[in-house]
Formats: C-alpha cells, structure tokens, sequence
C-alpha cells in the first residue's frame, strides 16, 4: 500500500534563519521540487486576458501538454491549438515550414476568425534558430486582417534576459497600434489578478477626471485597441515594468511605476507622484490611514498571538508584508520564499537586524518534498504555498496580493486575514486549482 | 500528418511516463529539464502528488549549461541530492533541449552510480513520445537493474501485471480490483508493474508463471523478462465479465499446456463493420472493444492514438496519431467512446459515451473514469 514517505529530515538546506540568510537567493540553485500549489498564473491565462485573440502553441507533446490541460480547464480550448513538434522537425530543420503551415492550417479550420493570434515558440526555435522574422512576415502578408505576436514558452532563458512571465506581461500589449492620445484616460497594465475597483488608483483618478482600464475590463478587441489612447499606463507589479517601457518607446504613453508596498510613507509618497500626474493637490490620507490603523486592532485582538506564515505567491513583496504586520504586533513566525526582488532589498535588511530569527524557508528546495506538513497549533497561512507546506485550513487563498493596492490594499488584505482566521477552507480542494481567479473550474 | 490539433488535447509525454512508472518505488527520478517543467507531471499527469511524496524533481538546466554542455552541475547536484535523501535508486529523464545537445544520459547515471554507490539509470526520453514509451523505457531498465537472477518458480499458478501507470488505471480501485479477481480465481498476483508493490516484491516478478500485459507499456518489460528467463506473456486489459473470464481461461489454459498461441488475446473473432467506435490507448481499448463485442454481439472498432504495433490490431482496428487522421475515420461512428476531449472533433450525428483517461485529460475528468475490471454495465447500457 502506498504510504507518505514522511521521512524524519532535519531542515537543513531548505531553512534558513534570517539572521544567517544571504540576499536575493538565501538558498543554493540545484534540483527543484514542485509543490502542489497551482493558484499562480501562467502564460496561458494570462494570454487570455486579450480578448478575441486565439494562442497557438508551437513545442514538443511533453511542452504542449501542460498548456493545453490549462485551457481545457479554464473552458477555453476553443480558443486554444496546437503544433506538434516531433524529432524529425529537429532533424529535418523545417521549423519555419512547421510553423508556417501548421498556423495556417489551424486558421483555415477554426470556426471563428480571431482578431489575434499569439504564436508561443519554444526552447527549440531558440536553439535550433529558427527564422520568426520570417516565418511572422509571411503569416502577416496571407492573414492581413489578424495581428499576430511572438510570444514564448521558453524557460530555459529564465537567466538570459527578460523572464518568459515578463515577456508574456509584455506581449500581452504588444498588439495595441498607436492613435490619437485622450488625456483623461489611464490604463492600469501587467497585472494577472484584476486591480480592486475601491482603490486609490481608481478614486483619485475619478476624482480628477480620469477614466482608468485595466484589460480585464475589455470586453472585445475594439476595447483592447482603445487602451492605446490612454496618455499613461499604471504599473505597480515589477514583472510588467518591461510592459511599461515597451509602451511608451511605442505609444509614448507615460509610465507611472507605482510599485506595490505596505508603507504608510511609501503609499503616500507613490501617491504624491501619482496626483501630480493627474494634476491636482494630493489629498489628505490621515483619515485612510486611521482606518487601517483601526482594522488592525480589530483582527490583532481577534487573532492575537497566532502565528502567521507568509509566502511569496501571496504578495509580490511577502517581506515588506512581514514588515508590516510585525511593526503592528502580528506573530510572523515563518516565510516560504526561494529568491526576493531588488524591492525587498530594505525589508530584508530590517527583519535581518529586527527580527534575526525569523524562519525563512524554501518552496522548490527539494527537501520541502519529504518535510512534515503539518501545523501543531492553529496557524495562519498568506498564500497557498505557505498553507500547502503547513497544511493548515486557516489561509489567504490569493496570489499576486489578491488586486489590492494602497491603503484600501492593506484593509482588503487585513480583512482577508480576518476571514483566515475565521473561515476554514478546504486546502486541499483550493490550492490544487490553476490560476486563481481566472476562470478555472 | 499534420501535427496540428486545432482543439484536442495531448498524450502525457515520455518524461512523465517514466516518473509515473518509477513513483511508488523509493527512488528519485530527475528530469532534465528547465525551470517549471516538472509543474506537467506535478498537476496533470501524476494523481498521487499531492498525497504521497515521491522522490520526482527537476535538474532547472539553463540556457548556458545547455549551450556549454554542462553536466557536471546535473551530476553534483543530484549527488547532493541522494546525500540529502536516500533513495533507493536514481532514474535521470530527458526532455528536448538535452536531447538536441545530445545529453548522454548513461553515461551521467554510470558516474552517479560509481560515485554514490546506488543504482542508477539513464532514460533518453524527449518529450515527443507519449507516456507509453516513457513508462515502456522506465520498466524495462528497471527489470535489467534489478531483475537480474532466477528465482524460484511458484507452486501456484501466478503472474506478474505488467504496464499499470494511473495514467491508463487512474485511481479508482481498479488496480486492486484486478488483483482481486485474479486471486480469487486461483491466479497469485507476484507483482505489478508498478503500483501497489515495493522494488523488493518487484525482484521476485521471475517467480511468476506468465506475465500479463495490461498496457502497451508493459511489453517491453515482458519481452526482457521472456528473453532472460523464457517467460511467456499474454497481452489484455481486463474489461467487463466475459472477457475478464477469458484472459482467466487463457492463463489457465497456459497452465495446462504451457503453451500460449496468440498472447494477443483482443485480436482474434472480432467482428466487422463497426459502427461503434472506442478511442484511447492500444491495450486499453482493443481490450474494451473485444468486452463490448462478446457483451453485445455489436462490432466495436478501436482506434488507437499512442504508439502501438499493426500487428497488433484486428481487422477493423486503426492508428490515428492527430486530428488529421482521427477525423476521417471518426466520420462514418454512429457511437464513440473516448475522453470527453476528444467530443469536439467528433460528428455531432454520433452518439457521445464519455470515457476520462488519465493520460489525455489528466485531472479533469476523475469521474469518469470508473472501474470497469468485470463491469461495463454502464456503456452497455448506453449502446
């Protein structure tokens, strides 16, 4: 009978305190294990954020499997193909001649004609040098009427360059053909989990005038094309600061980097810079600021000394997080994290000096495979990779820090904390589920 | 063909039929592959991941060690890895980068093993065959590693069960239910290749008197296992009562005469002209279509979608390998059995029998995928 190994492990080589960890990689690089933990996007969902755009995936079966199976759980293969790349292509060199026909034969099929089509290639068309200029001109010239663009599932250049998750938050507006600019209008970009409605980004915009789109809002490709006449382009998640760039090198629309933070300070300083843009005098934010100090005492003296993991799937700044919840005298016991952005670069430091014993704990460490998973008190987990490593029921079951931002960010993340610690949640149901938030059943 | 499919799904690959293969045995399979590659096997093709923790990582290669050929991180870290976890043996899997630099994957595992002391092998999988190939290759250099001696026959008769992944059997009991029926019926199960046994009961498979074949996957070991210790196979998936009752009567048979004339037991008296059509893997749904012919007395052709052998297939049988070749013959079906996958290619004039498989649709179609050892009342119901 098949048993859980369960091995008696000490921790060493997937724990490490923080007084003794190094930054940005506390741990070394070797073999990786993959937790069950499923909630973060992947290029295909966030592909899917175009409207009306069809994605052709060009690779070898063991590639193409993991993307099709994504789209068949998001309910969306109709909006999904595929072409096989097999050894005698690799052999045979016809990659150009692959591509070309195998996306034409596609389009011919397809019941429906999209608006775009995103061509991933792969590692292979990488090293095997594949001519896309060519193989794009081509497609371009016979299908007139379809923007196409080159996107990438190739990681093996995680190291080389832009990240394949950068690229795709890049490609993703790379289809928006430049217009006549409307200064009242402001685009949120690069986030995978749609920013909340109630946040400063979207009052104080309103508040001036604006009208503020983030892609989840585009019903059809005519709504994706007029995010090209906003004069600014929002982005406060570091992955899709390269989408920024790109667009103002090709739109000239302005990037406001508003980098997602938990700092009284930092938000109004981003803030600042945020109303002078939108050219008005910044607000007072002592009142939003006494919410948040309000919401913490109410889930403080609900939750008291519970101690409270975070991990980095929970929040693009899990220590900046910590930070946070430790200066408000929140038990933060443990961080499940295997690298940090340049961002935390400060909240590492100060838990470093502040709190030096503080766990820090690898996710793909491949000890994290055979460790306990277990809480022996009532624990709190942000994050479903903290929730999964813990197997507790107690969890914040969000990713990318669940859309919020700002001050309305920190209470939509305390009362989310408050609901944890309230509400049991079937772990294991949850985190095995693709792409939190995008439609996945 | 075209290599197109403008809506279907893809077979699980090599690389995680191997890791299938190899899960429940106590060593560590590595797969050779880029950063995030192993979340395929991990989600979709692996249903035991989230419960039992098997030794299944990633080497992480990047584009620099693959452009400069360097395998001696791979090696190190994978020493570093059985210093940090034991395992009984090490299983080094490709996938296509090392196969375009030509990663020589018996050479890393024989410097593993000179180094650490412990079995090691390496599969030359490249993520562009399905399962069936990975899982073939995984069982057969495990027999050649660790299947090496005689042992001594079993007084009863018995067999081994070769090819059982949950990506053809899935976990719905229908793994233990074999074994039950056949026990219950006076055959002893010595092993099965390779769920619910340990590598240790794996080493007495040549005590067995036959082996079954219950999947495509499962051939290649049966061929070793007959070439170096002469036993017989017979190739079926047990499917509904009376063929699961004729698989019985032939290994009895065999025990009487020690002889076995067709081990292909789906092949022979099937009949023509079906309209009835049963998609999926060659073992699996020959063997389907044989139980549904004797339950019925309704031709039952089967196409098969992986790699499988024409000599295999009887006389209205077919190998459709992509949408180009599958919608031709699927045209003339008046009844189609396969994963719900599959449906949006089939003709919407024929009748839609949703049949899951784990090695098609991995997760999404769990209940679907019954036990159907001695009972297919349920399809028959629908026919």
């Amino acid at each position: 009978m098949l048993k859980r190994l369960g091995q008696e492990l000490d921790n060493t080589n997937a724990m490490v305190l923080f007084k003794n960890a190094n930054f940005p990689t506390p741990f070394p690089s070797e073999l990786e294990y993959s937790c069950s933990a499923r909630g973060c996007w992947n290029i295909v969902h966030t592909g899917f954020l175009m409207p009306e755009a069809h994605e052709i995936y060009v690779c070898a079966a063991g590639c193409l499997r993991g993307v099709v199976l994504t789209a068949a759980e998001m309910q969306a293969s109709e909006r999904f193909s595929t072409i096989e790349i097999r050894e005698e292509n690799v052999l045979e060199g016809n990659m150009e001649e692959l591509l070309i026909n195998g996306v034409s034969d596609i389009l011919e099929q397809l019941p429906y004609k999209p608006k775009a089509v995103q061509i991933f290639t792969s590692c292979i068309h990488h090293f095997i040098g594949c001519d896309l200029k060519l193989c794009y001109q081509i497609l371009r010239k016979n299908y007139p009427a379809i923007d196409f663009t080159d996107c990438y599932m190739n990681p093996i250049m995680r190291k080389s360059g832009l990240t394949p998750d950068q690229i795709m938050r890049k490609q993703l507006y790379s289809l928006l053909h430049k217009r006549s600019q409307n200064n009242k209008k402001i685009n949120i970009i690069g986030n995978n989990i749609a920013t909340r409605k109630n946040s400063e980004l979207y009052k104080l915009a309103e508040s001036a005038g604006y009208e503020v789109t983030e892609i989840h809002d585009c019903k059809n490709y005519q709504d994706y094309q007029d995010m090209a006449s906003a004069s600014a382009n929002i982005c406060y998640h570091a992955t899709a600061k390269p989408a920024g760039e790109m667009l103002f090198e090709k739109l000239n629309q302005k990037l406001l980097y508003l980098p997602l933070n938990y700092s009284y300070g930092e938000i109004q300083h981003y803030l600042a810079i945020y109303a002078n843009y939108l050219n008005i005098i910044p607000p007072d934010w002592s009142e939003q600021i006494a919410l948040c100090e309000n919401k913490i005492t109410q889930v403080r003296n609900l939750i008291g000394e519970t101690p409270i993991a975070i991990d980095s799937s929970a929040t693009m700044r899990p220590l900046g997080l910590a930070k946070f919840l430790l200066e408000h005298k929140f038990n933060i016991f443990r961080i499940y994290a295997d690298s940090f952005s340049q961002e935390e670069k400060q909240d590492f430091y100060w838990l470093q000096e502040n709190y030096p014993d503080l766990q820090l704990f690898a996710i793909s460490q491949i000890k994290m495979r055979m460790l306990p998973r277990k809480s022996n008190i009532k624990t709190i987990a942000i994050g479903q990779k903290a929730a999964y490593f813990l197997n507790t029921p107690y969890f914040i079951n969000t990713v990318e820090n669940g859309g919020f931002w700002g001050f309305s960010g920190i209470i939509g993340m305390l009362e989310l904390l408050e609901d944890a610690f309230i509400t049991e949640k079937n772990t294991k149901k949850l985190v095995q589920i693709k792409g939190l938030g995008c439609g996945t059943v | 063909m075209k290599q197109t499919a403008r809506i279907i799904s893809t077979y699980t690959a090599d690389v995680s039929g191997v890791c299938s293969a190899l899960f429940e045995l106590g060593g560590m399979s590595v797969i050779h592959d880029a950063s995030g590659c192993n979340s395929t096997y991990n989600t979709h093709d692996e249903p035991r991941w989230y419960d039992y923790d098997s030794m299944v990582f990633l080497s992480g290669i990047s584009e620099m060690e693959a452009i400069m050929g360097d395998d001696e991180k791979l090696i190190q870290d994978i020493i570093s890895a059985t210093e940090q976890l034991s395992p009984k043996f090490v299983a080094i899997a490709g996938t296509p980068i090392p196969m375009m630099i030509g990663t020589d994957f018996k050479a890393i595992a024989s410097v593993i093993e000179k180094q650490t002391g412990i079995p090691a092998f390496g599969l030359a999988t490249n993520g562009m065959h399905t399962y069936i190939q990975g899982v073939s290759m995984a069982l057969e250099a495990l027999a050649k590693k660790f299947v090496i001696n005689p042992v001594e026959k079993t007084k009863n008769l018995s067999v081994n069960l070769l090819g059982v992944t949950p990506l053809d059997f899935s976990i719905n009991n229908s793994v233990s239910h074999m074994r039950e029926i056949l026990e219950n019926n006076q055959i002893q199960v010595i092993s099965c290749w390779s769920m619910g046994d340990s590598l240790e009961q794996l080493q007495f498979a040549p005590s067995a008197s036959i082996n079954l074949v219950v999947s495509y996957a499962g051939l290649s070991v049966a061929k070793y296992l007959k070439s170096k210790f002469h036993m017989p196979y017979l190739i079926a998936r047990p499917y509904g009562k009376k063929f699961t009752s004729e698989i019985i009567q032939e290994i009895k048979n065999f025990a009487n005469t020690n002889q076995v004339k067709n081990p292909v037991l789906f092949q022979e008296n099937r009949l023509h002209d079906s309209k009835i059509i049963v998609i999926g893997e060659g073992v699996s749904s020959c063997s389907l279509a044989k139980a549904l012919e004797l339950e019925t007395g309704k031709a039952v052709k089967s196409v098969i979608a992986t790699e499988f052998e024409q000599t295999m297939l009887a006389h209205d049988d077919s190998i459709a390998r992509d949408e180009s070749e599958l919608i031709p013959v699927l045209k003339q079906a008046e009844i189609i059995i396969a994963d719900p996958l599959y449906q949006p290619i089939c003709p919407e004039s024929a009748k839609f029998i949703s049949l899951g498989h784990e090695g098609f649709s991995g997760r999404i179609y769990h209940d679907l995928m019954p036990d159907m050892t001695d009972n297919i009342d349920w399809i028959l119901s629908q026919l």
